[in-house]
């Protein structure tokens, strides 16, 4: 980002290092500090991770006698299959690939402004049943797999996409809900919306895996995937409402006068006049929420959900493979950073084509 | 007077809390008919034009609209709102919508009119109020007069009987305030009943058939303007004026 204003441009090295680096005394110190930092930490990161680090091994006690202290990567080139897609028949792991490969693609395409239009509803209805089709087969020639063999990416995935998929239409209506003049609507959005944002996602989970089932007559049975997305879609639904809220909070009271004034029914004038306004509104909040609740699934593992961090977890107990938590988790951390990056990015990228548009809209 | 009342007021009250912002208000405005309605800041011209397509209601007596009564009722109301047209003081046009989209909006998805018919509508329209190059800009391109321009195309979109002006001019740079005025004469020399709250007294005295004057809640004063302008009754209108015309 050339643009940042903390990094002035001068013509030659030294003068932007004057300006930049070592302005003041306080600025000179810490540079100072942090390439002292650096200087200690970089060269053993880098050998551990790099240099002295275990490409290959056979197994666990291979991997430790070959390297001389350094990483041993052979542990996630082992173990990537089982931790990207858990449990899942091993010969039909392209499944799941290709479910998430779907699943990418589908986020991708609504990134794209051009593609806001109504039906984009549609690719998604098309693309998650092409999704639910590969993942549990059952039919073109697929052998069916029950989701209790789902895990790994895949999984976070939907968890992921499934949560915000319904939360979203939800936490709209809900904070349609709480501004609503209907004084019962209105205290059923805010009972909903407080009461989940009052406990901790680890007790929704709890709630939805153990209790329950203790109140479901005898006889029904609701899947443990499905009870799980279900709390998942609540808790995201609440906290999006928020967000939401604050976009209609920011639409003018004239916008809802001129459409009033116009002869607009409630829905019409939300639909066509308040929402497109308000979501544009609330765009960098909502991918900040968005972000939020992709790491929050990982809390499924509580319940026993083979989701990524889970099937990590369950990697690293096989005897031959234990104690190389740190590579594991590594790995984990680079997946995740990687989908949140993008998020974030795609947000700051967001935010500044729609200032530039608004700018165009007021000459 | 010619035929029935377009829009009648009896006996009308509303409060803001414990706040008496209209007294008994009385009104008779006729098919065709051009009232412009002012008063100092404060004495309840907005809120009082702005019962007659509800978007305030009153707590007591009658508003009657093109022989409806106004109530709870929201059929009746969205019913009243198409055959009333709104300009506001602050325009409040939607700025997520190019201009044609702004006018197309309502004939559309209120209407019923079919999106080509809309589109031909809204650019006659745009011709008459002298603007039909800015269609596909949004509004926040276009300066004031323009944009207020447009708003009045789009509440004539939906063919209103009645239209309702709300200080249209009062955002106004002083320069862009005559574009919008002549585009309300040639709307009124053309037969549509008009109710324009406006400091403007120079377009009261050329297109109003009469003059309300409103100060604290009521209705002081009900002339036309020859009446009005050269022998207000009241002490409190020649105060008014003077305040107005003064300099």
């Amino acid at each position: 980002m050339g643009t940042d204003p903390i990094f002035r441009t001068a013509g030659s090295i030294p003068d932007w290092a004057r300006a930049n680096l070592f302005s003041s005394w306080p600025n000179a110190l810490l540079t100072i500090g942090i390439v002292y930092v650096l200087w200690q930490a970089l060269p053993s990161l880098v050998n551990w991770a790099f240099i002295e680090a275990v490409w290959h091994a056979p197994d666990s006690k291979a991997c430790r006698a070959a390297s001389g202290g350094g990483a041993c990567w052979a542990f996630v080139a082992e173990k990537h299959r089982f931790i990207l897609f858990g449990t899942y028949p091993f010969d039909q792991h392209w499944r799941p690939a290709l479910a998430c490969i779907v699943l990418v693609a589908l986020w991708s395409v609504s990134a794209l402004r051009a593609f806001w239009k109504w039906w984009l509803a549609l690719v998604w209805t098309g693309g998650l049943a092409v999704i639910a089709l590969l993942m549990w087969g059952g039919a073109f020639g697929l052998p069916y797999v029950e989701n209790e063999r789902w895990g790994g990416l895949i999984l976070t995935l939907l968890l992921t996409s499934f949560g915000l998929a319904f939360a979203f239409p939800l936490a709209i209506l809900l904070a349609l809900a709480r501004r609503s003049t209907m004084p019962a609507l209105q205290g059923l959005a805010v009972g909903f919306i407080e009461l989940v944002r009052g406990v901790p996602l680890i007790s929704l989970l709890f709630m939805a895996s153990v209790m329950l089932p203790l109140f479901l007559p005898a006889g029904v049975t609701i899947d443990k995937l499905l009870r799980a997305q279900i709390a998942l879609i609540l808790f995201a639904a609440a906290y999006l409402a928020e967000v939401v809220r604050g976009g209609l909070q920011a639409i003018p009271a004239g916008q809802y006068e001129a459409a009033d004034a116009l002869g607009f029914s409630y829905w019409r004038k939300t639909l066509l006049v308040v929402l497109p306004q308000a979501l544009r509104v609330s765009i960098p909040p909502l991918v900040n929420s968005f972000i939020a609740f992709f790491k929050d699934t990982s809390l499924v593992l509580i319940i026993g959900l083979f989701d990524l961090l889970s099937t990590i977890k369950v990697s690293l107990t096989e005897p031959a493979w234990t104690g190389f938590g740190v590579e594991a988790y590594l790995f984990a951390s680079l997946i995740y950073f990687a989908f949140c990056y993008s998020m974030s990015r795609y947000s700051q990228n967001l935010e500044r084509g729609l200032a530039k548009a608004e700018e165009g809209r007021r000459r | 007077m010619s035929a029935a009342a377009m829009i009648e007021m009896r006996k009308v009250n509303k409060w803001f809390g414990s706040f008496h912002v209209l007294k008994d208000i009385d009104l008779k405005i006729g098919q065709g008919e051009k009232y412009v309605v002012c008063g100092p800041s404060g004495s309840g011209k907005s809120t009082m034009i702005r019962l007659i397509n509800r978007l305030e209601a009153h707590q007591s007596g009658e508003v009657i609209v093109d022989g409806i009564e106004l109530g709870d009722d929201l059929r009746k109301i969205e019913a009243i709102r198409r055959e009333v047209g709104m300009v506001f003081q602050s325009f409040n046009l939607f700025p997520h919508l190019t201009v044609l989209e702004n006018l197309t909006l309502a004939p559309i998805w209120v209407r019923n009119t079919p999106g080509k018919e809309a589109e031909e509508l809204a650019m006659s329209l745009l011709e008459r109020v002298r603007i039909p190059e800015q269609a596909a800009k949004y509004p926040g391109q276009l300066s004031g007069g323009q944009q207020q321009r447009v708003a009045i195309a789009r509440a004539l979109c939906m063919r209103p009987r009645i239209m309702l002006f709300d200080e249209p001019t009062s955002a106004l740079d002083p320069e862009m305030i005559k574009e919008v005025l002549d585009v309300m004469v040639e709307l009124a020399t053309e037969g549509m009943t008009m109710i324009v709250v406006t400091h403007e007294m120079g377009f009261a005295r050329t297109v109003a058939d009469r003059v309300v004057f409103m100060d604290q809640g009521e209705i002081v004063e009900s002339a036309p303007p020859g009446e009005f302008f050269s022998a207000p009754r009241t002490e409190r209108a020649r105060l008014f004026l003077s305040q107005i015309l003064g300099h």
